[in-house]
């Protein structure tokens, strides 16, 4: 079978907040053999009743759909969005990033930082931790820039995301 | 003070919980097996008489035995097996019922709450290990829960597609009290199964089938778990539209046997015009089905130049494997009562299939099941097709364990109604036939009951004689001996150039003597002259009886597609070699 291009869609996934229930989703992408490039889920709701799971993942029309539908069909899950496909919204993340160096790297490390909005959080007389938060481009970006002026490591949370407008999913 | 309590509601035990829930919910037997964090559910079982529980010789009897219960009845099947290895035991069972939609609640026992995670005797992560092989499962925490949990238990399991639910129960909070009462109808706040489907699509539906010049009307399981109904409705669209109508092996009974519009079971082993009427059809119309590998064969190949339609109570099987140019999503039951009443109130006219009708008029005069009995030795499908011809009258319900005598069974015994074939098909699942024969049997008392095995596949769940002894379960098992791992000796001759590695049955017991240590009667059949008086002996033997019928050893079940070959391209014999026997070959299942 010919297989259509790869595609990337970031996916919302509000799920009842039980024990196990992050395994069931994890499970269900591993055991069919789903991509998952990114993945966050945190408790959203006021009761913390439910959690929101955003996934990005990439495969062919096909498999997306595949994957919209298995999610679909757990038990826990209330609702399964795809962002990608439901048209403007914003993802965002977060990293730390943390460059050790001094002198001249030092000093364009922090002028790089404030070109993209980045932001010390820890500092000492040989490093700097930057909290920089946008789209994985604009984040990707930034690490690269790093790289050249003494980047140590990174922690990224990976990608958040919602829909454009004043309505709710 | 005194008074008031009196009054009030007494706090009940977690085990006494289950029981009754189990009770309001009709549960009339349970199959279990005892074990240390059971032991308060079982001591609440021994203060009632209202269920019955059957006790099995392996856990995962367990769960193959309310399988049969449940497909048998309708109703859903109920396990109760201990924590650890009871649990593990259970899981080929589970996974089996996963994977042919069977319901069924598992209930399994816990090391208790706090010694949870701490590697205590016979703990084992059963909600872990069972997470993706059961449609859903707990592990209760919470005492005040567990009514509740019950009840939803049962609800996830029958509604929507159905499915094997497990409940993992730890010992204390079988011990813990807590008031229980008995919930109202269920509504779940997540799971809400699409029942009707979308009136719109069902007419387009119906317009495409009053159009078509080649339709197929391709069924299975589904139609069986909707309910009887769905089968006669199914009948009844038939009629009206009158296109010809396959089953795969899960659906075999929504058809009549001898309907003259069935062609019999579709795919691997199915009949050749089944196979050539889904290929050249212009029209397939998907009811209850899922496009499994064994019934498509070569994906690319498959059915190439017809449009097809799929209705489906799952959304995730449409256009899962194969795309479809019409889904419905609903249960097969209610779209096929609005499919009806659509064609109906339209007025639409039965089209003329002549044409269709004349070519697969020349493919059924291949009669691609035909075999040739002669000699002394047993044919194995003359064996099926006898035991079928002598037991036709009193409609039995048939198991069958994996392989080719499933296979056979499949082709050359009829059924007429559904719920009355028991079988393996997705997990294909040596061992089930027995355990599932004896859950058939409390389901339905006054049924003939037989389970078509294998000597290998009953080796599996042998000890389960024992159960059926001490119920006084009248089943019958029909051993087709022919001294190999049939299925696996016949893909070691296609594609592994008959080099037999390990799939003789070697150190084979006397099953007749085996039979009557366990307390059955044991016939042993060994010539065709023999094969009709040896089927009406076991038949009219009271108890249960094993036949050991020693049939030709190296029959091949035909016809045959191969692993990755297409419709067309189908083995009718022996003589027939198939072009995928290469190493492309070697790779697929």
């Amino acid at each position: 079978m010919k297989t259509a291009p790869s595609e990337r869609h970031t996916l919302s996934i509000l799920v009842d907040n039980e024990a196990g229930v992050l395994a069931r989703i994890v499970g269900l992408f591993s055991a069919r053999g789903y991509n998952i490039d990114s993945l966050t889920v945190a408790d959203v709701s006021g009761d913390h009743a439910v959690s929101r799971i955003t996934v990005v993942t990439s495969g062919p029309p096909a498999v997306i759909e595949q994957i919209m539908a298995q999610l679909d069909r757990l038990v826990p899950v209330h609702r399964v969005l795809d962002l990608t496909a439901l048209g403007p919204h914003v993802e965002r993340e977060m990293a730390l990033v943390k460059v050790a160096g001094v002198g001249d790297k030092r000093v364009e490390a922090l002028r790089l930082a404030d070109i993209f909005r980045a932001r010390p959080v820890d500092t000492t007389t040989q490093s700097f931790v930057f909290e920089i938060s946008g789209s994985t481009e604009k984040v990707n970006q930034f690490v690269e820039l790093m790289r050249e002026v003494g980047l140590v490591e990174v922690a990224r949370t990976g990608v958040v995301a919602i829909a454009r407008g004043k309505e709710a999913v | 003070m005194a008074s008031l309590s009196a009054s009030a509601p007494r706090d009940l035990t977690g085990a006494e919980i289950i029981v009754q829930a189990l009770t309001d919910l009709g549960v009339e037997v349970i199959f279990g097996y005892p074990g240390g964090a059971v032991l308060p559910i079982y001591d609440a079982l021994f203060h009632q008489t209202r269920i019955r529980h059957i006790l099995v010789r392996h856990e995962q009897a367990a769960i193959h035995a309310a399988e049969g219960y449940a497909r048998s009845t309708g109703k859903p099947g109920v396990a109760l097996v201990t924590s650890g290895p009871g649990a593990t035991n259970a899981v080929t069972g589970i996974t089996d019922a996963m994977c042919d939609s069977i319901p069924i609640v598992v209930l399994t026992g816990q090391v208790p709450t706090h010694l949870i995670g701490t590697d205590a005797f016979q703990e084992c992560d059963t909600v872990g290990i069972t997470r993706h092989c059961s449609k859903h499962n707990y592990l209760v925490k919470d005492v005040t829960r567990l009514g509740d949990i019950i009840h939803e238990a049962f609800h996830i399991a029958t509604a929507g597609r159905p499915g094997p639910v497990v409940v993992d129960l730890p010992k204390d909070i079988q011990v813990a009290r807590a008031r229980y009462v008995r919930p109202g109808k269920i509504e779940h706040k997540t799971y809400k199964p699409q029942i009707k489907g979308d009136l719109k699509a069902i007419e387009a539906a119906c317009e495409m089938i009053a159009a078509a010049e080649r339709p197929i009307l391709y069924t299975g399981g589904g139609i069986i778990n909707s309910g009887p109904g769905a089968a006669q409705m199914l009948r009844e669209l038939a009629k009206l539209t009158g296109a010809p109508v396959t089953t795969t092996l899960m659906g075999l009974g929504t058809i009549p046997q001898d309907d003259k519009q069935f062609l019999g079971m579709l795919g691997m082993h199915g009949s050749y015009e089944a196979n050539m009427a889904m290929n050249q059809c212009d029209l397939m119309v998907c009811l209850g089905a899922r496009f499994d590998d064994r019934v498509t064969g070569r994906l690319d190949a498959f059915s190439p130049n017809s449009k097809k339609i799929h209705v489906d109570i799952d959304r995730s099987s449409i256009n899962k494997v194969v795309r479809v140019d019409l889904g419905i999503v609903g249960d097969v039951g209610h779209v096929l009562e609005d499919m009806l009443k659509v064609w109906k109130s339209r007025r639409l006219r039965t089209p003329d299939l002549a044409q269709w009708w004349a070519k697969i008029a020349g493919w059924r005069a291949r009669d691609s099941f035909g075999f040739t009995q002669a000699g002394s030795e047993i044919m194995p499908q003359q064996a099926i097709k006898r035991l079928y011809e002598l037991t036709r009258k009193a409609q039995p319900i048939i198991t069958t364990e994996v392989g080719q005598h499933q296979m056979w069974a499949a082709q050359h015994f009829g059924f007429d109604a559904p719920n009355k074939w028991l079988t393996s098909g997705g997990l294909g699942t040596m061992g089930y036939g027995l355990p599932a024969a004896i859950g058939a049997q409390l389901g339905n008392p006054n049924a003939l009951v037989i389970d078509i095995a294998g000597e290998a596949s009953i080796q599996m769940n042998i000890q389960e004689l024992g159960t059926a002894i001490q119920y006084r379960l009248p089943v019958k098992i029909f051993v087709v001996n022919n001294e190999y791992m049939g299925m696996v000796r016949q893909w070691q001759e296609l594609n592994h150039g008959s080099r037999y590695s390990e799939s003789y049955s070697d150190s084979l017991p006397d099953f007749v003597k085996l039979a009557e240590a366990y307390g059955w009667t044991g016939i042993r059949i060994e010539n065709a002259a023999d094969l009709d008086t040896g089927i009406a002996a076991m038949i009219a033997t009271p108890g249960p009886v094993l036949v050991d019928c020693r049939v030709a050893q190296l029959t091949n079940c035909f016809p045959m597609i191969a692993s990755g070959a297409a419709h067309t391209d189908m083995m009718l014999g022996p003589d027939d070699k198939t072009s995928a026997a290469d190493e492309d070959a070697q790779a697929l299942v």
